[in-house]
C-alpha cells in the first residue's frame, strides 16, 4: 500500500496525463479499422518518446510565477498543450501516422539545445532529417543558430559577434555528427546508384502548387483570389471561355496545372519566395542572438513561412508550427495570443481529414475540449496582463463556429452540392488562411520590436 | 463557478469518452433470430410507432411479446415513441412494421448511438454537474476531480453506449430525484424520482430510502401542523406523476393489470443466469430453485431483503439527513441487488449510483466497489465483445481516482468512517487495531483475484464439463466482495450516530 500511495502522490500528475492521453488513444482504435491492431499499438508505443520530449521540455520552462494552484502552474499547461495536443491526437490515431515519434525528436533536440547540450540537439536533428525530410524546412534555424551560438562561444558585450572565438574544433565536431548519421542513412542508396530516384521520390515537383485540398497557406488565397478574377473575368466577357481549363485546381486531383487570370506559379518561384520568408529571422538570429528563446522563434518562423510559400504544401505541416510554439506560449502574453490564433485556426484547417460520420463528433469533441482548454487556461495564466485578444480576433475565432456548422451541417442538404461539391472545402482553406497568414505576420512583427532579452536564461 | 472552463474540459472528456466505447460492438450485433438489447430497443420503436397505445403491452399478431416484448413502464415507450418520430423522418425502413426486424446498418447505428447521448446529455450529465458543485466544504479542484471521476465510471459507459440501454435516463432521474431532496426541494425531487420509476421499475431499489427520508422530514416538521401539509403535498405529487404516466392505461382494468404483469414477471423464477447475488451463489453449492417450491422462493426472498434493509432505513427515518440519505440509498439498494427476485446483473448500476454520489467521502471504498461492480459484468461485456473498451475505461477510471483522491493515503479509521466502530469493539477488544491493516489487505486480494479471473476468462478455454466455470466464478466472487461491502455500509450507518452528536454542522 505504501508502494503504491508512493506512486500515485503528489508529482504524479504528468505520469497521469501521459497515461490518461495514451488511454485515450486506445479508445480511439476502432474509428479507423483498416489497419491491423498491431500498427495502432505500435503508433502509442512510439509515443513513449513523446511523452519523455514533452517531460524534458517542461524542465525548460521557467515556474518563476509562484502558483501554489497544480493547474495554474506553466509546466502543467504546457504538458496538457503537448500531451493532448488535438493536431497530433487527429493526425496520428485517426488519420494513422508516426508523428509523435518524430515531434518527440524535435521536442527532444529543442530541449537538449534549451539544455545546453548542444552535440546531443545537433545529432538527434540529423536523426530526425533522415527519418523525414519536411524538417528540411526548420534546418536553417538550427544550422544557424549552432554556427552562431555554439562555434563562436563568447559574444562582445553589446551582443554581436566576437569572431576570435571561433571554435574549429565545434564546427568539426558538429559536422562529422551530421556526416555520420547521413552516411548511415543514405549510405547503402549511394552504394546501389540510387540516390537520385531517392531524391525524386522525395522532392515530387510534379505533384502541384497544392494538394487535393488546399493547405491553408499564402497559395490558398492566391488561388482564391484567381478564381474569383477568373469569375469575374468571365462575368465581365474580359476573358474567352473556350481558353480556360475547366475545373482545373477544385478537380481533387493531385496534378499540375495553369493559373488563368494572374501568372503561374512555378517551383523555382515557391522556392525563391520561402527563401525571401525565411532570411529577416535568419539575420535576426545571427546578428541579435538572444539564446535558445530566440533560436525558438527563429525556427516557428521558418516553419511557418515554409508553410505560407512551400510548394505541395501538406495542411498537417502546421504542427510544425503548432507544437515549438507552446513552448513560448506559456513564457510571455503576447506568444500566447499568437499562438492561440495559430492553433485554433491550423487544428480546424485539419477537419476535412475527417469526413466520415462517425469521427464527426470525436473531431467536434476533441477540438472543443482543446480549444476551450487552452484559451481559459492561457488567459488565467496571463490574466494580470492586457486581454490576450482584440474584437477582429475574437471575432475570426468565433466564426469558426458558423463555418463548421454551414460546411458539415447546411451545405450537405442544399442543392450547391451537387453543382459545386468543393465549396466547403474552398471555405475551409480561405479562412483558416487569412487567420494563419494574421498570425505569421504578428509573430514577425513580434520578432522585430521585442526588446533583446538577456543573454543566457538558467535552465 | 471559477474554473468553469475545468468543468466544461471534464465534461467534454466524459463525452469523447462516451463516442468512442459507442463505435464498438453491441449487443446481440450480428446474431440472429433473436440478436440483443439494440434490437429490442428498436423493436419498441416499430412497436410503439405502428400500433396504437391500447395494444403496446398486449399479445397480438402484430405484437408478439415473445419477441422483446415491452417489459419497461410507459415513460420507457413514451421515449421510444420519439425516437421513433425521428427514426421516421431520417428513414422509415429503421422502423417498419414487421420488415424491420433484426435491421442492421452503419447509419441505423449511428442514430441509436447519438439518441443514447443525448438523452445523457440531456439528464445524466447535467444532474452529475450539479451534484459536485453543489458537494460542501471542499475546494474547487476536488469538485472537478469527483465530476471527471464520476463521468468516467466505467459500468455505465460500457453498458449505455456499448451494450446499449437507456440507464442514463432513469438514473438520471433519480439523481435529479436525490438533488432536490437532499436541497429541500421535496416536491420537485419526488416528482424527478417518481418519473425515474416510471422509466425502470428497478428504480424501485431506491424507494425505501425516498420514502424514509421524506417521512423522517415530515416527522421532523411535526405531524400536527407543517409536516402533515409535506406529506399531502409528496403524496398529491407521487399520485399526480402516475397518473400522468399511466393516463393512458387507466381506461380499462385489464390495460393497467397487463402492464403490471409485464413490469413484475414473478413466474419467471428467482434467478435468470449467471448474477452476482445470493442465490445464484448459493445454488452452486446448492440447487434453491430445485429444493424450495415458488411460492416459498418469494417469500424467503422478499423476507431476507427486508431483514437487511430495515434497520438502516429506520434509522433513517428516525434522523434524517442528506448525508444519512446517500448512505442508506447504496446499502438498500445493495440489499435489494443481493436478496431480490430476478435480478439482472445489470441492476449493479443502482448500486453504483449512489456509491458515486458517496465517492467524496469514502474515496477509497468508493473506488474498490466500483472497480468490482465493473467487474462484476464482465462476462456480459465479453458476450459483446467489448474487452478493450471495458479495459481501457476500468483503467482510466482507477487512475482518475487514484491521482484525485489520493485513495492510497486515506485508509485510516478516521477516513474510513469506521472510527467510531472500532472504537465501541475496543471496549470489549482492547487490541482491536488492525482493522484498517485488514482492509487494505482485503482490497490488494480483491483487485489481484479479479485481475487474474479477468485474464484466464479472455485467454483459457473453460473444461468441458463445466462450461460455465469462469462466469461462476467472476459472479461468486462478486457477490462475496459485495457481501463485504453490505456490511460495511451498514456499519457505516449504524455507528455514524456517534458521530452525529459530535459534529458541529448539523445539515
Amino acid at each position: 500500500m505504501a508502494a503504491l500511495s508512493v506512486m500515485t502522490g503528489g508529482g504524479s500528475w504528468f505520469l497521469a496525463l501521459a497515461l490518461g492521453v495514451t488511454l485515450l488513444k486506445c479508445l480511439l482504435i476502432p474509428t479507423y479499422s483498416r489497419t491491423l491492431l498491431f500498427q495502432r499499438f505500435s503508433v502509442i508505443f512510439t509515443d513513449a518518446l513523446f511523452v519523455y520530449a514533452v517531460h524534458e521540455c517542461c524542465k525548460c520552462v521557467d515556474g518563476k510565477k509562484a502558483c501554489k494552484e497544480l493547474t495554474e502552474k506553466p509546466k502543467f499547461i504546457l504538458s496538457v498543450l503537448l500531451l493532448w495536443n488535438f493536431g497530433l491526437l487527429i493526425v496520428d490515431h485517426i488519420h494513422f501516422q508516426y508523428n509523435g515519434f518524430l515531434f518527440g525528436l524535435m521536442l527532444l533536440s529543442i530541449a537538449r539545445l534549451f539544455q545546453k547540450r548542444h552535440m546531443e540537439g545537433a545529432f538527434l536533428f540529423a536523426v530526425l532529417l533522415h527519418f523525414k525530410h519536411i524538417y528540411l524546412y526548420v534546418a536553417p534555424a538550427y544550422g544557424i543558430y549552432l554556427l552562431r551560438s555554439y562555434c563562436f562561444t563568447a559574444n562582445k558585450p553589446d551582443g554581436s559577434i566576437r569572431w576570435n572565438t571561433f571554435s574549429f574544433v565545434r564546427l568539426i565536431s558538429l559536422g562529422l555528427t551530421v556526416f555520420l548519421v547521413s552516411a548511415l542513412s543514405l549510405g547503402p542508396f549511394l552504394a546501389l546508384n540510387q540516390l537520385p530516384q531517392v531524391f525524386s521520390r522525395l522532392f515530387p515537383f510534379k505533384r502541384g502548387l497544392c494538394h487535393a485540398y488546399w493547405a491553408p497557406n499564402f497559395w490558398a488565397l492566391y488561388n482564391a483570389l484567381d478564381k474569383v478574377l477568373s469569375v469575374i473575368g468571365l462575368q465581365l466577357k474580359l476573358l474567352d471561355p473556350k481558353k480556360i481549363p475547366k475545373a482545373s485546381m477544385t478537380s481533387g486531383l493531385v496534378q499540375q496545372f495553369q493559373h488563368t487570370v494572374l501568372p503561374s506559379v512555378t517551383p523555382l518561384v515557391t522556392l525563391i519566395c520561402t527563401l525571401i520568408a525565411i532570411l529577416p529571422s535568419i539575420f535576426c538570429l545571427w546578428f541579435k542572438p538572444q539564446g535558445p528563446r530566440g533560436f525558438l522563434r527563429c525556427l516557428i518562423l521558418c516553419a511557418l513561412s515554409s508553410f505560407m510559400f512551400g510548394w505541395h504544401v501538406h495542411e498537417k505541416a502546421i504542427l510544425l508550427a503548432i507544437l515549438p510554439m507552446s513552448l513560448l506560449s506559456v513564457g510571455k502574453a503576447g506568444d500566447a495570443s499568437i499562438f492561440l490564433i495559430l492553433t485554433t485556426t491550423g487544428h480546424y484547417s485539419l477537419f476535412p481529414l475527417l469526413f466520415t460520420a462517425p469521427e464527426l463528433p470525436i473531431k467536434i469533441l476533441l477540438m472543443l475540449l482543446f480549444t476551450i482548454y487552452s484559451i481559459s487556461s492561457l488567459k488565467t495564466l496571463f490574466r494580470k496582463e492586457k486581454p490576450l485578444f482584440n474584437w477582429m480576433e475574437t471575432f475570426y475565432l468565433l466564426g469558426l463556429g458558423p463555418l463548421e456548422v454551414f460546411c458539415e451541417f447546411v451545405f450537405p442538404f442544399t442543392s450547391w452540392k451537387l453543382k459545386y461539391p468543393f465549396i466547403p472545402l474552398l471555405l475551409t482553406s480561405v479562412y483558416c488562411a487569412v487567420g494563419i497568414t494574421y498570425a505569421w505576420f504578428k509573430l514577425y512583427v513580434s520578432v522585430f520590436t521585442d526588446p533583446p532579452v538577456g543573454k543566457t536564461k538558467k535552465q | 463557478m471559477e474554473k468553469w472552463y475545468l468543468m466544461t474540459a471534464v465534461v467534454l472528456l466524459g463525452l469523447t469518452v462516451r463516442w468512442t466505447v459507442s463505435l464498438n460492438s453491441y449487443s446481440g450485433a450480428g446474431k440472429p433470430p433473436m440478436f440483443g438489447d439494440y434490437e429490442a430497443q428498436r423493436h419498441w420503436q416499430e412497436i410503439t410507432f405502428n400500433l396504437p397505445i391500447k395494444q403496446w403491452y398486449f399479445n397480438s399478431s402484430d405484437n408478439n411479446l415473445q419477441y422483446w416484448g415491452l417489459d419497461y413502464p410507459p415513460l420507457t415507450a413514451y421515449h421510444s415513441l420519439l425516437c421513433a418520430y425521428v427514426a421516421q423522418f431520417i428513414n422509415p425502413d429503421w422502423i417498419a412494421l414487421h420488415s424491420s426486424r433484426g435491421y442492421e446498418s452503419q447509419a441505423h447505428k449511428l442514430f441509436m448511438r447519438a439518441t443514447v447521448l443525448i438523452a445523457d446529455l440531456l439528464i445524466y450529465i447535467p444532474a452529475v454537474v450539479l451534484h459536485c458543485c453543489c458537494l460542501k466544504e471542499i475546494s474547487t479542484k476536488k469538485k472537478i476531480a469527483n465530476a471527471l471521476c464520476i463521468l468516467l465510471y466505467p459500468g455505465l459507459i460500457l453498458i449505455d453506449y456499448g451494450h446499449f440501454q437507456y440507464n442514463s435516463v432513469s438514473l438520471g432521474l433519480a439523481l435529479w430525484g436525490v438533488l432536490g431532496v437532499s436541497c429541500d426541494w421535496d416536491l420537485l425531487g419526488s416528482l424527478a424520482f417518481c418519473l425515474a420509476v416510471n422509466y425502470k421499475q428497478m428504480e424501485l431499489y431506491h424507494s425505501l430510502p425516498f420514502f424514509g427520508f421524506l417521512l423522517g422530514k415530515c416527522f421532523k416538521k411535526g405531524l400536527k401542523g407543517k409536516g402533515f401539509v409535506l406529506f399531502v403535498k409528496l403524496a398529491g405529487t407521487v399520485v399526480a406523476s402516475f397518473t400522468l404516466c399511466w393516463l393512458p392505461f387507466f381506461t380499462e382494468r385489464a390495460q393497467a393489470l397487463q402492464v403490471l404483469r409485464r413490469l413484475f414477471p414473478v413466474d419467471r423464477g428467482l434467478f435468470e443466469d449467471k448474477v452476482a447475488n445470493i442465490w445464484c451463489s448459493v445454488s452452486v453449492f446448492l440447487k434453491i430453485k430445485d429444493i424450495l417450491p415458488h411460492h416459498v422462493q418469494i417469500i424467503v426472498s422478499f423476507c431476507l431483503t427486508l431483514l437487511s434493509l430495515l434497520p438502516a432505513c429506520v434509522k433513517l427515518t428516525l434522523q434524517p439527513s442528506p448525508k444519512a440519505f446517500r448512505f442508506t440509498l447504496v446499502s438498500c439498494a445493495l440489499s435489494f441487488f443481493l436478496f431480490s427476485f430476478q435480478v439482472h446483473e445489470k441492476s449493479i448500476l443502482l448500486v453504483s449510483l449512489p456509491v458515486c454520489l458517496v465517492l467524496s467521502e469514502i474515496p477509497f471504498m468508493s473506488t474498490w466497489f466500483l472497480l468490482v461492480s465493473t467487474f462484476s459484468m464482465l462476462p456480459l461485456l465479453l458476450k459483446d465483445d467489448l474487452l478493450m473498451p471495458s479495459v481501457v475505461t476500468t483503467m482510466a477510471f482507477f487512475i482518475a481516482c487514484a491521482t484525485s483522491f489520493s485513495i492510497f493515503e486515506k485508509t485510516s479509521e478516521e477516513e474510513l468512517r469506521l472510527k467510531s466502530f472500532s472504537v465501541s469493539v475496543r471496549k470489549h477488544l482492547p487490541r482491536f487495531t488492525f482493522l484498517p491493516r485488514i482492509i487494505q489487505h482485503l482490497f490488494i486480494i480483491s483487485v489481484i483475484t479479479m485481475v487474474l479471473l479477468t485474464l484466464m476468462t479472455v485467454t483459457l478455454d473453460p473444461p468441458q464439463k463445466l462450461p460455465d466455470l469462469f462466469s461462476v466464478l467472476v459472479s461468486s466472487v462478486s457477490c462475496l466482495n459485495f457481501l463485504f461491502f453490505l456490511v460495511y455500509f451498514n456499519i457505516i450507518i449504524m455507528w455514524d450516530s456517534k458521530d452525529g452528536r459530535n459534529q458541529k454542522k448539523i445539515h
